[in-house]
């Protein structure tokens, strides 16, 4: 996947956790937290939908790389640079 | 092998369970009942349906809205707002000898109902709810807190201490005299600031939603499976044991039964101390009415009543209840939708203290006789705080301590469980968390976020389980 493809998996995982809040007009790099209504409980369902849908493994200490949209691909994208897009 | 096993069907173990299968874990609840609901089930009797546990639920919030645990439990769980249904209060009272605050889901309202009815004490009111911790906050504070403390500290008017510590007390203090700070925040905030609502259909509507989701997402729920034993090896628990003597292998367990109640399932019990069991139990009259309580005059959806200045929040001593303090509440006291109609049975719910030991110790006989007189008693006591309906009574039902300890096997027949609560659920072993009553949460809010709390450690443990 690319960084464009890592992006819009996470739009469609915010757009699940958070359906009430519109998330197509998300700034990359402002937290998450400033945008949209989401609290500590939210951010681990971004990483237990990784988990689910890509299978991808995001340690408790690295949670702080999901701050805003632009780390989160930064972190995700050599994690999920050899997967397919689905 | 599941990855987790749930001990109890009530509002907390579903909400974990609907959470951990979200996410795939392998999930089983196991209820010793026939009926989901532990504190908040449901019963049918002679043609009609009554709800076991539920005045109201707390925390409302309207549909749409995104902040408050209301919100938060939905997007949590995967629900709509409209699957819960919740319809507001028309409106409740705090009923004291020649005082009565009213309250709405507006929490305006209150605050100008405590200026008036307390004009000298309208700033230290508003100190007061400056000061209450906010949710997270909550969290963070010590246990030992008094609300009685901070309450004389703050409000000069003892009446006023007394008639804002009553209603919170009533719904959810499991410490005789007192309760915690904290608990008094988040119930302050629960039933004050954000309100009391109902579906049409009563807890049932809540339960269908949540087993519906469980299962629907690969749970599995066995009713009629009691928990004999856990298996102990050092600190973890190894295995379940039911009362049949099937044995089910999970990596973690949540137990919802409360923490004396798990304490003593665990196979090396005999050799620790046991946790403290609460005290306070209730009783309550349920009394079907021939017409609609709007039609005798009452309009109030919950009246929590006091017969003097002084409180009494404590175990009767002498007697099988004590029915100077209670709440009285009316189903059909909410602002249904048209389509909904009004309830077809009229209901009215009178809740009393009641004394464990004194109803458990009567033979047969003596049980169903004080029922009947209890139940008198009861409705006597209450009708001194809204309009007689005792002349339209068409039909009845009582429950008791007894009937508590039988049907949730809390110890004591204690609703609000023991009066040490563990927000994070820890126990001594290391995969086994407690959840529900003994977790701190309370009302049906509180319980589902307690579970989904729970469920998200365990979730969060499990991103290092090796595969199986």
């Amino acid at each position: 996947m690319t960084a464009p493809d890592i992006r819009e998996a996470i739009l469609e995982i915010l757009s699940d956790i958070v359906p009430d809040d519109d998330v197509s007009q998300l700034q990359d790099n402002v937290p998450f937290r400033e945008q949209l209504e989401l609290d500590s409980m939210d951010f681990l369902d971004i990483v237990m939908e990784l988990r689910k849908r890509y299978r991808i493994q995001v340690p408790e200490e690295d949670y702080a790389q999901l701050a805003s949209m632009a780390s989160t691909v930064a972190y995700l994208e050599p994690r999920m640079r050899d997967l397919e897009k689905v | 092998m599941y990855d987790v096993a749930i001990i109890g069907a009530g509002m907390s173990g579903l909400a974990a369970g609907v959470r951990l299968a979200l996410y795939d874990q392998r999930v089983v609840v196991l209820e010793r009942h026939y009926a989901v609901g532990g504190l908040n089930s449901f019963y049918r009797l002679r043609g009609r349906f009554y709800d076991v546990g539920l005045h109201a639920v707390t925390n409302f919030a309207k549909a749409g809205a995104r902040i408050g645990p209301l919100p938060r439990l939905l997007r949590q769980l995967r629900l709509r707002w409209d699957d819960f249904a919740l319809r507001e209060q028309v409106g409740s009272a705090v009923a004291f000898p020649d005082c009565e605050l009213r309250f709405t889901n507006d929490f305006e309202l209150f605050r100008a109902d405590v200026h008036r009815a307390f004009p000298a004490e309208k700033n230290n009111f508003e100190r007061l709810v400056g000061r209450l911790p906010s949710y997270d906050e909550v969290l963070r504070l010590p246990q030992a807190v008094s609300a009685r403390r901070v309450l004389e500290e703050t409000i000069g008017d003892r009446l006023l201490r007394e008639m804002l510590l009553c209603p919170l007390a009533w719904y959810g203090s499991a410490r005789e005299n007192d309760m915690d700070w904290g608990l008094f925040s988040v119930l302050f905030r629960s039933i004050f600031m954000e309100g009391l609502a109902r579906p049409f259909r009563g807890v049932r509507q809540i339960l269908k939603h949540l087993v519906q989701k469980f299962k629907s997402l690969g749970g599995q729920l066995k009713t009629r499976a009691g928990v004999r034993q856990i298996r102990v090896d050092g600190k973890r628990a190894t295995a379940i044991v039911l009362d049949d003597g099937q044995e089910i292998v999970a990596r973690r367990i949540i137990s919802s039964a409360g923490a004396v109640e798990t304490h003593r399932m665990l196979s090396d019990a005999e050799t620790l101390p046991s946790p403290a069991a609460g005290n306070l139990s209730f009783a309550e009259t349920i009394s079907v009415l021939d017409r609609s309580p709007g039609d005798l005059g009452y309009d109030k959806t919950v009246v929590f009543f006091n017969d003097s200045e002084h409180f009494h929040w404590q175990r009767p001593g002498d007697e099988l209840c004590d029915v100077r303090t209670g709440v009285i509440c009316s189903p059909s006291n909410y602002v249904y939708t048209e389509q909904e109609g009004s309830l077809t049975d009229s209901i009215v719910r009178v809740t009393a203290l009641a004394n464990f030991d004194r109803w458990s110790r009567l033979s047969a006989v003596d049980y169903a006789a004080a029922k009947e007189d209890w139940y008198e008693r009861m409705v006597a006591s209450a009708v001194r705080f809204v309009p007689d309906y005792r002349p339209s009574i068409i039909e009845r039902d009582m429950f008791t301590p007894r009937t508590i300890r039988n049907f949730t096997w809390h110890e004591n027949g204690a609703v609000y469980g023991a009066p040490q609560k563990r927000f994070d659920g820890s126990t001594r072993l290391d995969n086994l968390y407690l959840c529900g009553t003994d977790q701190g949460f309370l009302g049906i809010i509180g319980a589902i976020t307690g579970g989904i709390a729970i469920a998200n450690r365990c979730l969060q443990q499990s991103t290092s389980d090796f595969p199986s």
